[in-house]
């Protein structure tokens, strides 16, 4: 019972700490009072974001819609390269392939600022400086070789049978991959979607140093810019980042089982 | 509900079965189409991910860089910094995790609900978490402090004004980051783990503690030594936690390699060096990867 309620002063005080901030009812600069309740609890700072009513927080709406479209595409795309790469090297026993799959596994040990620096070089060279398709590329090169890995797992568990009956019945390798892989392989594709669009709405890093104009910016890289201000309200600040976790948190926890399962199986990248 | 519903874990152990193989080899229009299905991974792998990787060894590949990193004492600092940071921050995550997974493995629905709560700091993003935990520790008023002042009339530290509490407050925040994922991952381990070996102990007349010791401990010895090896290695790319909880305070002595390996390529406009700065830690890390991959490959990536 104690370890319990040490397990959820431990987990909870960080969160309510970004709520007590938020819910601080100044206008611009905040006071950090040292209450441990908010004096007059207000909405304010919720209401300066979503209205846009500060100039820091002008594009919100936009932004908002940028981590949405990076979100989506590193999903989409993921989870179609990915299952193409592991119906190959799994399905169709394109074994050479292997060698490449576990070559990718390394970029989880190479840390992402050393990649970083020469990552915008070459988004330059591609001439896709402050271009959102940079960060798309960079959240999908991080998240596939995971996807495979999963996939590739998870895929053992269907039977080969049904692959060779389809194919002596005639149906090409793209027939089997559309009408018996992907069917099948439905609850392990939904966690790497998932893993996948997480990861894109949380890394912060490349799309940090990736765009460039505030028009172009994420939701983490708006968060940061407060940073770079002195006086800068604090709880527009929180209010914001509270906003920002809303959709990962109901993702999660809607999707949790597909979660679990997916990520503890490929054994894995957080 | 049990816990493995809730969490899904069941096909962790179904997925061990593997099929044989049928193919050997591909021929002809197959090999077409299965190089067709691969040619879209090849390509990202080889644009955005090798590509850079050359480019950056190719950009670190000056020995002289190397020469003007070791005369920086910041350099010096921030890789003893890397290192203490991977060295305490995995071993205490681990550890917590193989005993907090242990917690969980009991069935009672209020563990359950308390499991569903504890998985919330992996749900959160992490810059959320670490701006809270910058605004928890700062100052006088921070929410800790206040807290500690209000409940216990104990007058907290200024958490970033000594490198070490600093630092601390560095681990602390990466840890509760990244303990549910952990947690999670141990305890399917030990889900994985037939039921029939500690009943089989229990009518043996072995106590909880000794089922632990011979049973679970040698089975999980394996996935410990993994999730060790890969927490220490995500440890030391890790950009955000340092960056945003103490920010490098006081005076740049919390950096660790990637944050400086970015404020010298972006503040002070030498990339080459902050290539070198992150390149430098490979002699360390590949080992670890190559053992890793070792181990992975062997066991089918399975827990």
């Amino acid at each position: 019972m104690a370890l319990c309620g040490a397990l959820l002063i431990w987990t909870l005080v960080p969160v309510y700490n970004m709520l007590l901030i938020a819910l601080d009812p100044d206008e611009g600069e905040t006071e950090f009072t040292g209450t441990l309740f908010p004096d007059e609890p207000s909405l304010n700072s919720f209401r300066a974001v979503v209205s846009q009513d500060y100039w820091y927080l002008e594009h919100f709406w936009q932004q908002f819609a940028n981590s949405f479209y990076v979100g989506l595409a590193t999903m989409a795309l993921t989870v179609a390269i990915a299952s193409l790469a592991a119906f190959a090297i799994g399905r169709m026993r394109l074994t050479r392939v292997r060698v490449l799959t576990n070559t990718a596994l390394i970029i989880y040990a190479i840390p992402s600022a050393l990649l970083a620096i020469p990552f915008i070089r070459l988004a330059q060279r591609y001439g896709l400086s402050d271009n959102i398709w940079a960060v798309i590329a960079a959240e999908v090169m991080f998240a596939i070789p995971f996807a495979v890995l999963v996939l590739q797992q998870y895929a053992t568990i269907i039977p080969m049978e049904l692959d060779e009956a389809a194919r002596i019945d005639g149906a090409s390798p793209w027939q089997v991959y559309l009408r018996i892989y992907l069917p099948l392989t439905a609850p392990a594709l939904a966690a790497v979607g998932t893993y996948a669009l997480l990861l894109a709405w949380g890394e912060y890093l490349y799309q940090y140093l990736l765009l460039s104009s505030e028009r172009n910016w994420t939701v983490a890289v708006a968060i940061e810019q407060f940073f770079d201000a002195d006086e800068a309200p604090w709880n527009y600040m929180m209010a914001l980042a509270i906003i920002y976790s809303l959709p990962p948190i109901a993702v999660f926890y809607a999707l949790r089982r597909y979660m679990a399962a997916g990520l503890t199986m490929g054994a894995v990248k957080g | 509900m049990s816990t493995q519903q809730v969490l899904g874990l069941r096909r962790v152990a179904i997925a061990r079965r593997r099929p044989p193989r049928w193919h050997v080899h591909l021929h002809g229009s197959e090999l077409a189409w299965a190089l067709a299905f691969v040619v879209p991974y090849a390509a990202v792998f080889l644009l955005f991910a090798a590509y850079p990787i050359a480019y950056a060894i190719w950009m670190g590949s000056d020995p002289a860089l190397y020469r003007e990193l070791f005369d920086d004492p910041h350099y010096l600092e921030a890789a003893a910094n890397t290192a203490l940071f991977a060295g305490f921050a995995a071993n205490i995550m681990m550890f917590a995790a193989l005993l907090l997974s242990g917690f969980f493995m009991r069935r009672r629905w209020w563990i359950k609900a308390m499991l569903v709560v504890a998985m919330l700091p992996w749900a959160l993003p992490a810059i959320p978490a670490y701006v809270s935990f910058h605004w928890m520790l700062i100052g006088d008023y921070g929410f800790l402090d206040s807290a500690l002042w209000n409940l216990f009339g104990i007058d907290g530290p200024h958490w970033f004004n000594k490198r070490w509490l600093a630092l601390a407050a560095n681990m602390i925040a990466y840890i509760w980051k990244w303990l549910p994922f952990w947690t999670l991952i141990f305890l399917a381990g030990r889900m994985a783990i037939p039921q029939e070996l500690h009943e089989a102990a229990a009518i043996d007349g072995a106590s909880g503690y000794r089922r632990f010791l011979h049973i679970t401990v040698p089975l999980l010895t394996n996935l410990y030594l993994i999730s060790t090896a890969l927490a220490t290695v995500w440890i030391v790319g890790d950009f955000t936690a340092s960056e945003l909880v103490s920010g490098g305070a006081p005076s740049r002595t919390t950096e660790v390699l990637t944050t400086l390996s970015i404020h010298y390529a972006f503040d002070r406009s030498q990339p080459a060096l902050g290539v070198a700065a992150a390149l430098s830690a490979l002699p360390v890390l590949i080992p670890i990867v190559v053992i890793l991959m070792r181990r992975i490959e062997r066991r089918e990536v399975q827990l």
